[in-house]
């Protein structure tokens, strides 16, 4: 099954590494960011680029003060954490549901599975509109659409999960005569644990791609509507504003939820 | 999991569902239960696929959003390998670069239309420039962590042959990624079509299947949304599955995987 790859940028060699070894990595890897602030900096001063294609950056950090002040930033972020959370939520739940019962019952599988892939093949994006004919393009519209981004790669890791059990552990199992139940509380679940987090961390990072772009559709705030709008005024400050704040929180959920996922393995490492 | 059921009684569960809302879908509607213009008759949706296949050039529509999909692919895909091959085989370079690279894939795909289409405009140019950077994040990503792990022995053994850039290159890290850069190119290609399908709607105007789709809202013509997020669907299944016989034929030299 297609469980969802990516690669991750390599963590282990900083563990063993000692602090001045990171400093000077972190040195190294803010050389360029520098670099190509300076490098903005000074086009924008010497006029090389026109304040319509990238706007001095001493203008969009008063921008971003400004959005700060008035409230407005946070405002707009505001409406989209709580539209991704609403979204996530029931569609990590039903994934979940829906996950460990195909990934239990191989009738459930046999039945639901053909029909879930043939609508998960179907881009989130390629929703929207027929969404909004049906829906509209109020809050439901979006709910529905992060749902759909946070259920998909949840049921498919949740049911990977649980298939994946390694059979020595249900042969210990049945030799201890766990009952039914005992066998999905005691083995089963625990070992799926590590792939629910995995659909959990790709679910939201879905959530949150399918929110900007639900947003930049049908929207009338939220940091996707902050990106049309200020595209439609030639407001480049906004819209750099509003992709600093999308990737920022992305950053912020994704990491998190790595984190936590480490410390889980950690505890899978040493149980083996 | 022990297979316990046979081939003909799976593909019968798997039928019973679509079919089940296929019916479900023709009763409701020959009997007026819901309105025809958010769920129009199976019938109008073929009739619709026929019209729009006969008389609106949509076999035109799908080749124009195939070849922006192949262009943006294959300039990201190019680029991408090249730019994580010059990260990967000089180090400063990976911890110069690297951590910059990571911090602006965070910011969403789409994010990136407005930006674009200021830089590019709503034209070719632009399309082509988004499902380049759809595709070019992946195979960077892919690439790069496939040469970073390349086996330490190897390269101690071109060490020793005093092996130059080209022959570590062509001898060591290409060889030793190609299963990496393979997953990166599958994830490539299944993000330039989603790319695509977002360059198509937010830089409007231009012939291609997302264009179909818009119109179709616009019109508030249900049918032809429906053909066109079919096609959008089976489309996406086609290339996820290319890609997929691709790999495993180019990986065949491989032993089997034991994840």
């Amino acid at each position: 099954m297609a469980v969802l790859t990516a690669s991750e940028p390599e963590a282990t060699r900083s563990a063993a590494t000692p602090w001045r070894n990171r400093a000077v990595d972190a040195l190294i890897a803010l050389l360029l960011p520098a670099a190509l602030l300076l490098l903005w900096w000074t086009a924008s001063d010497r006029g090389w680029l026109a304040e319509q294609i990238l706007p001095h950056p001493i203008y969009v950090y008063q921008t971003l003060r400004d959005m700060i002040a008035s409230g407005d930033l946070f405002y707009h972020i505001g409406v989209s954490l709580q539209r991704v959370l609403i979204g996530f939520c029931i569609g990590a739940g039903f994934g979940l549901v829906l996950g460990i019962a195909m990934g239990l019952s191989e009738r459930v599988e046999d039945y639901v599975k053909p029909l879930f892939l043939a609508f998960a093949q179907i881009p989130t994006l390629g929703w929207i509109p027929l969404l909004m004919l049906l829906v509209g393009i109020g809050e439901t519209l979006k709910i529905i659409v992060i749902t759909k981004g946070a259920l998909v790669p949840m049921t498919l890791n949740t049911f990977a999960g649980i298939r994946n059990v390694s059979p020595r552990y249900l042969e210990v199992a049945r030799a201890l005569r766990f009952s039914r139940w005992q066998t999905l509380r005691l083995v089963i679940l625990p070992a799926s644990i590590p792939f629910v987090f995995t659909g959990i961390r790709y679910g939201l990072t879905h959530a949150w791609t399918s929110l900007v772009g639900v947003e930049l559709l049908a929207s009338s705030e939220g940091l996707g509507y902050l990106l049309v709008w200020g595209r439609q005024m030639f407001w480049l400050d906004t819209v750099i504003i509003a992709m600093l704040a999308i990737g920022l929180i992305g950053f912020i959920m994704d990491g998190g939820l790595n984190r936590t996922e480490r410390l889980i393995q950690r505890w899978k490492r040493n149980d083996i | 999991m022990a297979q316990t059921t046979s081939r003909a009684v799976r593909i019968r569960r798997g039928m019973t569902l679509p079919l089940l809302l296929l019916v479900l879908w023709e009763v409701s509607n020959r009997t007026g239960l819901v309105d025809p213009r958010f769920l129009p008759s199976l019938e109008s949706v073929a009739l619709t696929a026929k019209r729009e296949l006969l008389g609106n050039d949509l076999i035109f529509d799908l080749l124009s959003s195939l070849a922006r999909n192949l262009g943006g692919f294959l300039v990201g895909a190019v680029l991408g390998i090249a730019f994580a091959t010059v990260l990967a085989m000089s180090p400063l370079a990976g911890r110069l670069v690297m951590p910059t690279f990571n911090g602006f894939k965070q910011i969403s795909l789409l994010a990136w239309i407005p930006l674009i289409s200021v830089w590019f405009g709503f034209g070719e140019q632009a399309k082509i420039v988004f499902v380049a950077l759809a595709c070019f994040i992946p195979v960077v990503l892919n690439t790069y962590d496939g040469m970073r792990e390349a086996p330490k022995d190897l390269l101690e053994v071109g060490q020793a042959l005093q092996f130059n850039a080209r022959q570590r290159f062509l001898r060591i890290y290409l060889p030793s990624a190609t299963p990496a850069i393979a997953t990166g190119i599958h994830l490539g290609l299944i993000y330039s079509w989603l790319a695509t399908v977002g360059a198509e709607y937010f830089l409007a105007v231009g012939p291609g299947i997302g264009g179909l789709v818009i119109a179709g809202r616009e019109r508030f013509d249900m049918a032809m949304v429906m053909v066109g997020v079919v096609i959008l669907g089976l489309v996406g299944f086609s290339l996820n599955r290319l890609a997929a016989v691709l790999e495993s034929h180019l990986l065949r030299w491989r032993p089997p995987r034991t994840a």
